[in-house]
């Protein structure tokens, strides 16, 4: 119980020294960093409404005024490209977060409690094996109007898509984190602490948690990409936002239209959506390659 | 492995029937009334007239048992008389749609040619791409060919495929006027040139869809090779002397395809899920266009049928990976 | 391009030859081989008494067709029928309640029977049919009864007096079916017919091969269509789904095919894909008119129940200097080219369409004027105050003006809001859900009815090509109040004895030039008075290949209403 401490700051130095390593992960790191920057604090810099029209700079292509040209009815796609930044973001990261929350609490359901595991196992497959998208998609259309009336347009449909991803992108955490547990608990250190009569809790707060933290970050960084691309393909779908609230799925499905007149316009957010997705999968597998212990002795060969 | 495999079926029907109950409780919850599609000008009496006679209104665990016989009894029995010219179905109740008055299943029946062509053509292009090329890039991690591998990959994982089909539209179609922008699905094949126009025609859909599922399975092929890489049979097999052409694609490869097995299946419903977007795009028109269709009409049975076929079409995939699994690796079997 | 060239001018030489050959090919039916038809919303099923989607409707006009149709200057045209029955030819009775059809002579059905004045009569008892949940019932208000007099003739009554009465068997929504094929398919029974509903026998010039729902139709040409040199075309495929973008691409840039039906494309959109020079865009306009709708009663909160009702006129749009003010400040032409481009134009009337229907009178509201406006509201007393917004006794022109969630009518908003401020008027916007502000719930206070903002925004129109019952909407008690439950049409509470007086003596007019004079001037009573401003004549874009003649866009009935008159042009 003692030992497991030093021994877990070692491996953390050492799996960010390996993480370091990975060019493409380090990349992606940086480009993640700068883009949250760039949505989070870039509106308190380019303070224009990205809602403001301004009407005779329409179609209009790069200038002083708008670094990224204006759209057709002349806003400002810097400042649109920021507050689309912002939702994307925000709808990724908050599915991803309630897919992890739900992964791991059936994860470590499954992996502790003995009698739980069976049932919990084959909910798990029975969520595997339902259609997402086509479920998603009559979700939407069945929810939509009551929550919007009880949220607001833009509020209601955040709430229904991150709560249908989040409620249908968890298994895959749970799976691995029921693994991970089930390996931990075999562990000299846990059957020790149990010995001393560590209450179960406990062991699973002190010991087990920080021992899945690497899948699941693995499988998180991938929920976010996922995220982020299932809320564009539903604004295809016309299914996602309002169709004036600015999101990078939505600029990029506006733009299409035009991708022969104004092929800048797509340009941007597709760039985003794509660099932002590369850049978190980037990190995903940086992650995977730098914890994944196997990986680890054949390049260091220290441990 | 004839019990194995009897014993894999037997455990999807539950799941089935459970996922079957599953969708028909949350549509019911529909708020989605079929006749609110109806212009304005239609006086409200009408639509009274209208709903009941699409059968709203009995209580839902009549509905659900009526559903369950139609669709287990009632269409397999008419599908039977299709086939043997006998009349088994008699005039027994179909599952009618609501938007086009007809039996779902014949609708179903005539689209899924038009989706198991596309997915499945290219989920093979996908495989025969995703393999080779996840096996290289682990034999030489952080290669430049890994380097480029894991590039294109993350583009398939991460342009959405609506934006990259229009753009190939623009290019191949608009552009080069290689490749027609709108499926034909009444077209037949008959010949050499009727081959080739399908062949065209299905070369952008396929194209979309391929990249995606090479890139899912080049990422996975890449990290289970890297596994057993390392393993000591590999380096047995290597001191044993035999050539590095050998110990990867007879050793490595047998041994690493298992788990692309169980992912590629897990990939399925994204793949179903990629298949409606790339379907609306290139007016393929299959099961996916179904679906958007009946869902902007509110036509629940459709809906209904549809997204269960869905599922049936996730759990034979899964099916097949174990039994694959089962052939692959005899150890399964026991468990 | 260059082969092209060639290829013409060896036509040319060949065309010497051969001129009295091609000429008697000219009159063949099926000459031009094969025209394909793509519409991006697909027909789900070929009955119209079964759907109620402009998609499906027109699909079936192809095959299945009416008495008599609209034009596409929106005149009645007799169609299966030899004249349309009118007061003049006796078609229609002196006491305005029975209407006679007379058949044309030696019609066939596709399948090569007679039509006859049963299958008529079968379509009325067919639609009528309390348990077969027919759509378009509607058209079949007040019919007490349809009987064939004879093979060829039909007698309609009305339990009133109807001075239209061209609600039955007229337009694409009401076409005959044949009797002998839906006779068992009554009532109840209707949704089973599959087959009939999917494959209708009609008398239209191409009969269906093979029908897809939510795909593809194939069509024939019928072997027993009335002109022996119609259709043109041997084979029809009508394609359906996808998206707007995609069926102009496949039109007008790839050439795939040779029609696509409303495009609701941007402007800009449709130009850049024209430029290919693949197709012609065209555009027709029916009776829509995007409008601003002026509260004329006053609907601040402290009014409570009396809110926006007829108990207290409004503070200051019940003076029509700043009504007429507001609307000489809106650019109309911007706002078409912004929102509509080809598919609007400026709109100075609310009754826009059929043409002897139009008023002339309004034109001179095309015309920004925005001194002019400052001028009037100066005139009128209300002077700019110290923030720029102009005022009269403690008034101050301030606006809530309210709409729907729409992308187009958001850009409305925004520049009708800049121009008013530049005559002195402040504005508030505010956009409600389509389906809250449409959806006519009474406990709601954001439903259009209710109206409680001082402006509004939104479009209508009037079925088929009669607007009486249109104007009807703004007569004197049928404004929403809390007696009718907020039901009522009468919008700005628009309360005119002149205007209420017209309308009665339409009620009772049958003949079609006075009726039209009446709502012309009901219109210039509404327009000038300023209580309703139109912005936007909103019509239909549809584009067809450049080698495809014949098309004339029609937005009263089916778009492709004659399509028997297609064909290759040479």
């Amino acid at each position: 119980m003692i030992e497991a401490v030093p021994v877990r700051r070692l491996l953390e130095r050492h799996v960010v020294r390996q993480f370091m390593r990975h060019k493409g992960a380090l990349l992606g790191f940086a480009f993640l960093v700068f883009i949250l920057a760039f949505v989070l604090l870039g509106p308190l810099i380019w303070t224009i409404d990205p809602q403001f029209i301004d009407i005779r700079a329409r179609n209009s292509g790069m200038s002083l005024a708008h670094p990224l040209g204006a759209d057709q009815l002349g806003r400002d796609m810097l400042a649109r490209l920021m507050a689309g930044g912002r939702a994307s973001v925000a709808v990724g990261a908050a599915a991803m977060l309630l897919s992890l929350l739900i992964g791991g609490l059936v994860g470590l359901l499954a992996g502790f409690v003995r009698w739980l595991d069976g049932p919990l196992m084959r909910l798990t497959d029975l969520f595997l094996a339902l259609p997402l998208l086509p479920l998603l998609l009559v979700v939407i259309l069945l929810f939509r109007e009551s929550l919007r009336a009880a949220f607001g347009p833009e509020a209601g449909i955040f709430i229904l898509m991150v709560a249908v991803m989040g409620i249908t992108g968890w298994m895959q955490t749970a799976r691995v984190v029921r693994g991970e547990v089930l390996t931990v608990k075999e562990l000299e250190f846990v059957a020790a602490a149990r010995s001393v009569g560590a209450p179960e809790h406990r062991i699973a707060g002190r010991h087990v948690l920080p021992n899945v933290l690497s899948p699941i970050m693995v499988s998180a960084t991938l929920g976010m990409a996922n995220a982020i691309i299932t809320e564009s393909a539903l604004s295809f779908l016309g299914l996602g936002f309002p169709s004036d609230f600015a999101t990078w799925g939505r600029l990029l499905f506006d733009a299409t239209d035009y991708l022969q007149q104004y092929p800048g316009r797509v340009l941007w957010p597709g760039l985003a959506i794509s660099l932002t997705v590369l850049s978190v999968n980037y990190i995903g597998d940086g992650l995977r390659d730098s914890l994944d212990p196997r990986s680890r002795s054949m390049h260091s060969g220290s441990l | 492995m004839p019990v194995y495999t009897v014993r894999r079926v037997l455990v999807a029907v539950p799941t089935l029937l459970l996922i079957s109950l599953i969708l028909f409780l949350l549509l019911d919850l529909a708020p989605g009334d079929p006749t609110a599609q109806l212009p304005l000008t239609i006086p409200p009496e009408v639509k009274e007239n209208i709903r009941r006679s699409l059968g709203l209104g009995e209580p839902i665990h009549v509905r659900y048992l009526l559903w369950l016989k139609q669709f287990f009894v009632n269409e397999p029995l008419h599908l039977m008389s299709q086939l043997t010219g006998l009349d088994l179905g008699g005039d027994r109740h179909r599952v009618i749609s609501w938007q086009t008055r007809s039996p779902v299943v014949d609708l179903v029946v005539e689209r899924l040619p038009q989706t198991l062509w596309v997915v499945g053509l290219s989920y093979v292009a996908g495989i025969a791409i995703g393999l080779p090329v996840g096996i290289v890039s682990a034999r030489h991690q952080y290669g430049w060919f890994d380097q480029v591998g894991t590039f294109v990959s993350m583009i398939g994982f991460s342009v959405p495929t609506f934006f990259s089909g229009v753009l190939l539209i623009v290019v191949f179609s608009v552009e080069l006027g290689w490749f027609p922008s709108i499926y034909d699905t009444t077209h037949r094949v008959t010949g050499w040139d009727s081959l080739l126009f399908q062949l065209r025609q299905m070369a952008m859909p396929v194209a979309v869809l391929a990249l995606y599922n090479a890139a899912q399975i080049s990422r996975f092929m890449r990290a289970s090779a890297l596994d057993n890489l390392t393993l000591d049979y590999v380096r047995t097999a290597r001191a044993k002397g035999l050539s590095e052409r050998k110990v990867i694609f007879v050793h490595v490869l047998r041994n690493a395809v298992g788990p692309v097995v169980t992912v590629v299946a897990l990939g399925v419903p994204g793949i179903f899920g990629g298949a409606i977007i790339t379907e609306q795009i290139f007016k393929v028109n299959g099961l996916g266009q179904l679906l958007i269709t009946s869902i902007q009409a509110s036509d629940l049975p459709t809906v209904q049928t549809l997204t269960f076929v869905f599922a049936v079409l996730i759990v034979a995939c899964n099916l097949l990976a174990d039994l694959l699994l089962g052939i692959l690796d005899p150890r399964i079997r026991y468990d | 391009m260059r082969k092209f060239t060639i290829r013409l001018a060896g036509l040319a030489i060949l065309a010497v030859g051969v001129l009295p050959v091609s000429a008697a090919a000219a009159a063949e039916r099926g000459r031009d081989g094969h025209v394909s038809i793509i519409y991006w919303q697909a027909p789900s099923i070929l009955n119209p008494y079964l759907s109620g989607g402009t998609k499906d409707i027109e699909a079936a006009s192809i095959v299945v067709e009416p008495l008599a149709r609209f034009d596409a200057s929106g005149n009645l045209t007799p169609w299966l029928a030899a004249t349309v029955p009118t007061l003049a030819n006796g078609g229609v009775s002196a006491d305005l309640k029975t209407v006679t059809w007379k058949l044309r002579e030696g019609l066939r059905w596709s399948d090569g029977s007679p039509v006859t004045a049963a299958d008529v009569a079968f379509t009325a008892e067919y639609c009528r049919d309390p348990a077969g949940g027919c759509s378009q019932l509607a058209r079949f208000d007040d019919v007490t009864a349809v009987e064939a007099l004879d093979d060829l003739t039909v007698k309609v009554t009305f339990g009133v007096p109807k001075p239209y009465p061209y609600g039955p068997f007229v337009g694409a929504t009401s076409p005959i079916l044949q009797k002998a094929q839906f006779g068992d398919c009554k009532g109840a029974r209707a949704p089973e017919c599959t087959d009939a509903n999917f494959g209708p026998v009609g008398t239209g010039p191409f009969r269906v091969t093979g029908f897809r729902p939510n795909d593809v139709i194939s069509l024939e040409a019928n072997p027993h269509y009335r002109d022996p040199a119609k259709p043109a075309f041997a084979t029809v495929t009508f394609k359906g789904g996808g998206d707007a973008a995609a069926a102009g691409r496949a039109v007008l840039a790839t050439g795939e095919f040779d029609y696509a039906w409303n495009l609701q494309l941007s402007p800009e959109v449709l130009k850049g894909m024209a430029a290919a020079g693949k197709g012609n865009v065209v555009s027709s306009f029916g009776t829509l008119v995007e409008r601003l709708v002026v509260n004329l009663t006053d609907p601040s909160p402290g009014r409570g129940e009396a809110r926006s009702t007829r108990a207290h006129p409004h503070p200051f749009l019940a003076d029509r200097a700043v009504r007429k003010a507001l609307s000489m400040a809106i650019d109309r032409k911007l706002l078409v080219e912004i929102g509509y481009g080809q598919a609007g134009r400026p709109a100075c009337n609310v009754v826009p369409a059929p043409e002897i229907y139009a008023s002339k009178a309004n034109d001179d509201c095309l015309r920004q004027d925005v001194e002019g406006a400052k001028r009037l509201l100066d005139g009128a007393g209300w002077r700019p105050g110290p923030d720029g917004v102009r005022q009269k006794d403690g008034v101050r022109l301030s606006i809530l003006y309210q709409t729907s969630t729409n992308a187009v009518r958001q850009d409305f908003q925004a520049l009708i809001k800049q121009w008013w401020s530049d005559i002195g008027i402040e504005t508030e916007l505010r956009n409600i859900d389509a389906s809250v502000f449409f959806g006519g719930d009474p406990g709601s206070p954001d439903t259009y009815q209710k109206f409680f903002a001082d402006i509004e925004m939104y479009a209508n129109n009037f079925e088929g090509a009669d607007p009486e019952s249109y104007l009807g909407a703004w007569r004197c008690g049928n404004e929403p109040r809390p007696a009718s439950q907020w039901q009522g049409e009468n919008m700005p509470r628009y309360c005119s004895e002149a205007y209420d007086r017209l309308l009665k003596e339409m009620a009772v007019t049958g003949e079609i030039s006075e009726r039209a004079r009446l709502a012309r001037e009901m219109n210039d009573l509404l327009v000038q008075d300023y209580v309703l401003i139109p912005l936007v004549h909103r019509g239909r874009v549809s584009a067809h290949a450049r080698s495809l003649g014949g098309v004339r866009l029609n937005t009263w009935d089916s778009e492709i209403w004659n399509i028997a008159d297609w064909h290759r042009a040479r």
